[in-house]
């Protein structure tokens, strides 16, 4: 009951936000990067899988799009489903390889493979190296609402990012979810009752890829530009972060956990320049040493009491 | 003139050569990183941090302190391996009861500290080190020019990887340090010392570390952001080697600089993925990696 009030409230201030003084280009921003934690949290919170390079799924989502938008002239919806594609194949292919070991093997691996992708991205002739794409047009939906204006995206976004977290709700209480869990709880009970762990890991990475792919293209679509720091190692690690200061395994967590990093960054990069970096790594110790359960861990841990 | 793959024999060995300094300080850093992990179980994301703090600490230390190189090449590991110290001392060690990758992500952390500082205070563009009088110019082999410097990159390198594998495998210290790693608890039941045994071991894995970025000095350009790739190459190539195998982190060390070094004059497109190819080709047929066990 009380969860429904707080998305009841959470909706109603999504919806007026707008209209409320703030900045539409930024709030869609929020949203694109709640997505991607919250695609990130899939795997590490509830199967406590911690992907290193997730970034390469967001990033090289953004340029499939951004390139079949631009060039081909592809529909905005066509080249969104393609980037989501190309991102759950690519989680395909990594995943495949990296589930093969646990914990920090497994971390080092998605790592290393991430960084593949970005020389790939960085050498590739449809990404513009250096100077990534730019101006990509937003285009509409099927042809009928325009979406360059700030607003109609917004609300476009926001509708995406409602049905995505519903689905990772869904996914989470699923029957597939609860061996997540299981997986999550005691990796060798769960082999020995006799679930195809590897499996299930694989399918969850592929689904977490996928959803972190369309966060990445529908954040090239609202800014009209990718650039190579999408696909780099720096946002692979910021969100982790945002999942971790929010609260990972809790479905509210890695939204909040979002809003705080990249109203941090908007916020700071203005104020002290370069130094945000430290004090983003600041944060990282701060979370790790202290706060591990994240915001909306604790608060769950304080009324659990 | 000699040609390979349509390569002039002395561009090939000189690439070679240059891959062989590469895999000097993959050498060292995934020697490092296999002592850290294997006593501590931490994977320390920080060791490029440390590599490029100990660059910057020899060049702070010529430009601003007149500390010439050979100094450096003591002092900066000290001064950096002192810090990894404090690291250990005031965070790390509260984490050993935890997860493993709370430690990979304090460290990560670290990293971005260290960068950022170092970013805020010196700037992006890369700075150059002057080689040390003694080792400029180059011997004539006949077939090649070896430039002194890089021939001592890896001979240095060798000879301190040598040193430490020995010290870890044949020493009583190395044989306390290996029985810690097994069984920590009982070692300490023993009487040993642990807790001090695992801070010296972060110490003296993070000054390797800095050892390499002060080799590395005059040959890379000192910037912030030196360690930040370069970490994640040797990421690869100790999963490549199998984590905490110490002979497997050095050989696996060299072997792929050079193999990076081959795959420039064949390819030079592929040379920045190359370890990573290799890397998901070992674990599809080995996933412990080639010296690994499990």
């Amino acid at each position: 009951m009380r969860a429904r009030m707080v998305y009841a409230v959470l909706v109603m201030l999504a919806l007026a936000a707008p209209f409320l003084g703030l900045y539409p280009v930024f709030l869609m921003k929020l949203l694109c990067f709640a997505m991607f934690a919250c695609a990130f949290n899939l795997l590490l919170g509830y199967t406590k899988m911690l992907s290193f390079g997730h970034a390469a799924y967001f990033g090289s989502s953004a340029y499939v799009t951004g390139w079949l938008v631009t060039v081909h002239g592809w529909g905005t919806i066509a080249g969104l489903l393609a980037g989501v594609a190309v991102a759950a194949l690519l989680g395909l292919l990594i995943g495949a390889i990296a589930v093969r070991r646990q914990g920090i093997y497994f971390a080092m691996i998605t790592l290393a493979l991430s960084q593949l992708v970005f020389f790939i991205c960085l050498q590739a002739d449809f990404t513009g190296g250096e100077n990534g794409l730019q101006g990509i047009p937003r285009g509409s939906l099927f042809g009928l609402i325009g979406l360059g204006h700030d607003r109609t995206m917004y609300y476009f976004v926001l509708a995406v990012f409602v049905a995505v977290y519903v689905c990772i709700r869904r996914i989470v209480h699923s029957p597939f979810g609860q061996v997540l869990k299981a997986i999550r709880a005691n990796e060798p009970r769960a082999v020995s009752l006799g679930y195809k762990v590897d499996r299930y890991k694989l399918l969850a990475f592929v689904l977490s890829a996928g959803i972190s792919g369309l966060a990445g293209s529908l954040k090239s679509l609202v800014l009209g530009f990718v650039t190579l720091s999408d696909v780099s190692q720096g946002t692979s690690g910021e969100v982790i972060l945002m999942t971790l200061l929010g609260g990972s395994g809790t479905f509210l967590g890695p939204v909040i956990g979002a809003n705080v990093v990249v109203s941090l960054q908007e916020y700071l990069s203005d104020l002290v320049g370069s130094w945000v970096s430290v004090i983003i790594g600041v944060i990282f110790v701060v979370c790790v040493m202290t706060f591990r359960r994240g915001f909306v861990g604790e608060i769950q841990r304080r009324f659990a009491r | 003139m000699t040609a390979v793959f349509g390569v002039p024999l002395p561009a090939i060995l000189g690439q070679l050569m240059l891959g062989l300094v590469n895999g000097s300080f993959y050498a060292l850093l995934s020697l490092g990183l296999a002592v850290i992990f294997g006593l501590l179980g931490v994977v320390n994301f920080a060791h490029g941090a440390f590599y490029m703090l100990g660059a910057f600490a020899a060049y702070v230390g010529l430009q601003f302190l007149g500390v010439n190189y050979w100094c450096a090449l003591i002092l900066a590991p000290l001064a950096v391996g002192l810090l990894g110290i404090v690291v250990e001392r005031l965070f790390l060690r509260h984490l050993y009861q935890l997860d493993p990758l709370y430690g990979l992500l304090l460290t990560f952390g670290m990293a971005l500290i260290a960068e950022g500082c170092m970013r805020g205070l010196f700037g992006v563009s890369g700075k150059s080190y002057p080689v040390p009088e003694l080792l400029r110019g180059g011997f004539n082999l006949g077939f090649m020019v070896l430039p002194i410097y890089r021939a001592w990159v890896i001979l240095a390198s060798v000879t301190v990887c040598g040193t430490t594998w020995f010290l870890i495998e044949r020493t009583r210290l190395g044989s306390r340090l290996r029985a810690a790693t097994e069984n920590a608890r009982l070692v300490q039941a023993f009487g040993i010392n642990v807790p001090i045994m695992v801070m010296s071991t972060y110490g003296a894995g993070v000054a390797l570390a800095a050892l390499a970025g002060v080799l590395a000095a005059p040959v890379v350009q000192v910037s912030p952001l030196m360690g930040s790739s370069l970490v994640i190459v040797v990421f690869a190539v100790v999963v490549i080697g199998g984590m905490g195998s110490i002979l497997g982190a050095i050989v696996s060390g060299l072997v792929l600089g050079l193999v990076e070094g081959l795959t420039k004059v064949i390819y030079p497109e592929a040379s920045n993925i190359v370890v990573f190819v290799i890397m998901a080709m070992v674990l599809m047929w080995r996933p412990t990696g080639l010296f690994g066990k499990e």
